[in-house]
């Protein structure tokens, strides 16, 4: 055995918490399963959101603009019903000068892409099958930035021209159709066109796949008879969450009505602010409960060590580096339980990532640690252990040496 | 010759300030020269401890003047007297006090750890050294809790010398030996100090060790009773 090669701090640090073996184990052990519990249920709250929010922007635009509502204010001279807002019967109307507010949306800060949509019902039929669709006309190129439809194509490819038309899977089912076949489309206004599906896609969602036909625009304009015109235009975000923002200016802008995904899903939203507010909730408890369990057994600690505490003092060292020796082991059980709690939530999520699975049989969440989320609660772990440490600490570096030897 | 420890009117009061203050030291005046062998006796309570406590900068006296090679010691702070008490004084106590959670080389090097921060080779090999002397080769990677006493004792004894300081307090070192491993120990103590010129003061209640010393202080009820020179 070589003479100790650490700091003198660290050497008795060190050295006391070897010799409080029970102790240092069960401390560890609680700081162990304390950031462990954090991380994994960081990790698991971040990852269901994030898929949530996912699934609900994967068919979805992060905001869509779309003509004034036109709106009859029942008894206008009625105070007391001014509140009662009625919408006129569903007509379909195209956004004035769209294409100005196309430029307008483009020319926004943080929009990635913006694009025209022509869409309106519309009944697909085949044989003696009849389907309530919703025709969608849009320019491949641009609205493959709002919906990811590339990835979701099973057969062919997301491209539309002439009378050529994309379906969803479920549609195809129903009609018994596939890539090849043609399908009778009529809108509610009496014109009809006979389709050629090129493509059919899986958005992961059965009621869009029941009802989107995508078209060329210029053939749902004719189709719903919106000449020349657009019924929506949808735009993406650089960060889903400046949605609501970018939405009010362009509001503001435009004089449309301008909806985010922000308020279309306005309850979602509000649960999972509830589910961070209680993961928030839970975190605060472990940290206390962790910091307390640290704080009490380097108190015991301390009193256990008086003798050689005092020993020490008698040798030549500073009551500043007695109380760095006990801060230096709360910092030490932090660190360590942080890295083996860590450890302990990257296997959790091996465990229970197996284990949950989805309908389809794929995992409800991925096994990944977040760097961010596993560096944060060591840096926590490691800050709550010296500040936990700092009662004991004071008290060690305030005890009498000479009390300790006369015993 | 120079004097390692000077005392003047030096007052030792315990429950300053509350009804049961009592005054343990009462005006005590001494000197030790440097390199001096000296003998601390009295009966139990008579002050001994407190007084060697006192020296070793452990803790305040409540008035006179103390001070340790040549520096008075009233108006320094806390970490002044750490300083200088790591620098000068070696302890060795009546129940050994070693670290038990070391080994005896690291016992030993504990001091020179202290004041360097980190074990150094030079302190190993002086330490190591020192553990020969004291008769413990082969002992030094034992934890200090598998020592016999009297080892244990060697291994203060060797601790206490390892920085070399100009002033070993003893206080009754070999208390709880028996006769025959306490006449080693104190010998050990005897030899360094011809050795090295390290002055010691030491508390002992045996008068035959007393009777070898090159001086004898008696304390009686906090006061120096009778002071003989060999
Ligand atoms: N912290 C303290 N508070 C109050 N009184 C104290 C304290 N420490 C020591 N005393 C008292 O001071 C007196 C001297 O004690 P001290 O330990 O110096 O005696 P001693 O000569 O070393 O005795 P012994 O030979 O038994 O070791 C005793 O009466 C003791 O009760
Ligand atoms: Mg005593």
């Amino acid at each position: 055995m070589a003479r100790p090669k650490l700091p003198f701090e660290f050497l008795v640090a060190l050295r006391f918490l070897r010799e409080g073996r029970m102790q240092t184990a069960l401390i560890l052990l609680g700081v162990t399963g304390g950031v462990a519990v954090i991380v994994f249920l960081s990790q698991l709250i971040s990852q269901l959101q994030a898929t949530i929010i996912d699934r609900v922007l994967g068919s979805q635009a992060h905001v869509v603009m779309r003509p004034l509502e036109e709106a009859n204010q029942r008894a206008l001279n009625d105070p007391a019903s001014i509140a009662v807002i009625e919408p006129r019967a569903q007509r379909l109307r195209s956004i004035d000068q769209w294409e100005a507010m196309v430029k307008l949306a483009e020319a926004q800060p943080r929009v990635v892409a913006v694009s025209p949509v022509v869409s309106g019902p519309a009944f697909a039929l085949r044989g003696r099958a009849s389907k309530s669709v919703a025709l969608m006309g849009v320019d491949a190129d641009r609205y493959r930035r709002i919906v990811k439809m590339d990835g979701y194509m099973t057969r062919g490819t997301f491209h539309v021209e002439g009378t050529n038309a994309i379906i969803g899977i479920e549609l195809a089912k129903d009609l018994g159709v596939t890539v090849g076949d043609k399908v009778f489309v009529r809108a509610a206004g009496g014109r009809d066109e006979l389709l050629q599906i090129t493509g059919l896609f899986d958005i992961g969602n059965k009621d869009l796949n029941r009802r989107w036909v995508f078209t060329t625009m210029k053939l749902a304009q004719s189709l719903l008879d919106l000449p020349g015109g657009v019924s929506n235009i949808d735009i993406t975000v650089t960060d889903i969450f400046d949605a609501q923002d970018v939405s009010e200016r362009l509001q503001a802008g435009s004089g449309l009505t301008v909806d985010s995904w922000m308020t279309t899903n306005s309850q979602l939203l509000a649960a999972l602010r509830n589910q961070t507010v209680s993961n928030n909730l839970i975190r605060s408890f472990v940290i206390v409960i962790v910091a307390l369990g640290i704080s009490s057994v380097l108190v015991v600690s301390v009193v256990q060590k008086q003798k050689e505490i005092g020993i020490l003092r008698a040798m030549g060292t500073s009551s500043n580096r007695i109380m760095g020796i006990f801060l230096l082991q709360g910092g030490l059980v932090g660190f360590t339980g942080a890295l083996a709690g860590v450890g302990l939530a990257w296997g959790l999520l091996q465990f229970f990532s197996s284990v949950y699975r989805t309908g389809d049989g794929a995992p409800l969440f991925q096994p990944q640690l977040d760097t961010g989320i596993a560096l944060s609660a060591a840096l926590i772990a490691l800050v709550v252990g010296v500040l936990a440490a700092l009662i004991p600490a004071r008290r060690a570096a305030k005890m009498d040496p000479v009390q300790a030897i006369r015993a | 010759m120079t004097a390692i420890v000077s005392l003047r009117g030096l007052r030792k009061s315990y429950g300053v300030g509350t009804p049961v203050e009592t005054e343990v030291l009462h005006g005590i005046d001494i000197e030790l020269a440097e390199g001096e062998f000296c003998a601390l006796i009295g009966p139990s309570g008579s002050g001994k401890s407190t007084l060697l406590n006192l020296i070793g900068l452990l803790e305040r006296p409540t008035s006179g003047d103390l001070a340790i090679a040549g520096s008075e010691t009233a108006g320094l702070k806390e970490q002044a007297l750490t300083v200088l008490r790591g620098r000068h004084i070696g302890f060795v106590f009546q129940f050994h006090h070693l670290l038990p959670a070391f080994t005896a080389l690291e016992n030993v090097m504990m001091p020179s750890i202290i004041e360097q921060g980190v074990a150094t080779a030079d302190a190993e090999a002086i330490s190591r050294d020192l553990l020969l002397r004291v008769g413990l080769k082969g002992h030094e990677h034992k934890k200090a809790n598998q020592l016999s006493g009297g080892q244990q004792q060697r291994v203060a004894i060797a601790r206490a010398l390892s920085r070399s300081p100009r002033l070993i307090l003893a206080d009754e070192p070999t208390g709880n030996l028996d006769t025959h491993t306490a006449d080693d120990i104190f010998a050990l103590l005897r030899e360094f100090n011809r050795e090295r010129g390290s002055a010691c003061l030491i508390v002992t209640h045996d008068p035959r060790l007393a009777a070898r010393c090159d001086r004898r202080i008696e304390l009686v009820d906090g006061r120096v009773a009778h002071v003989s020179s060999a």
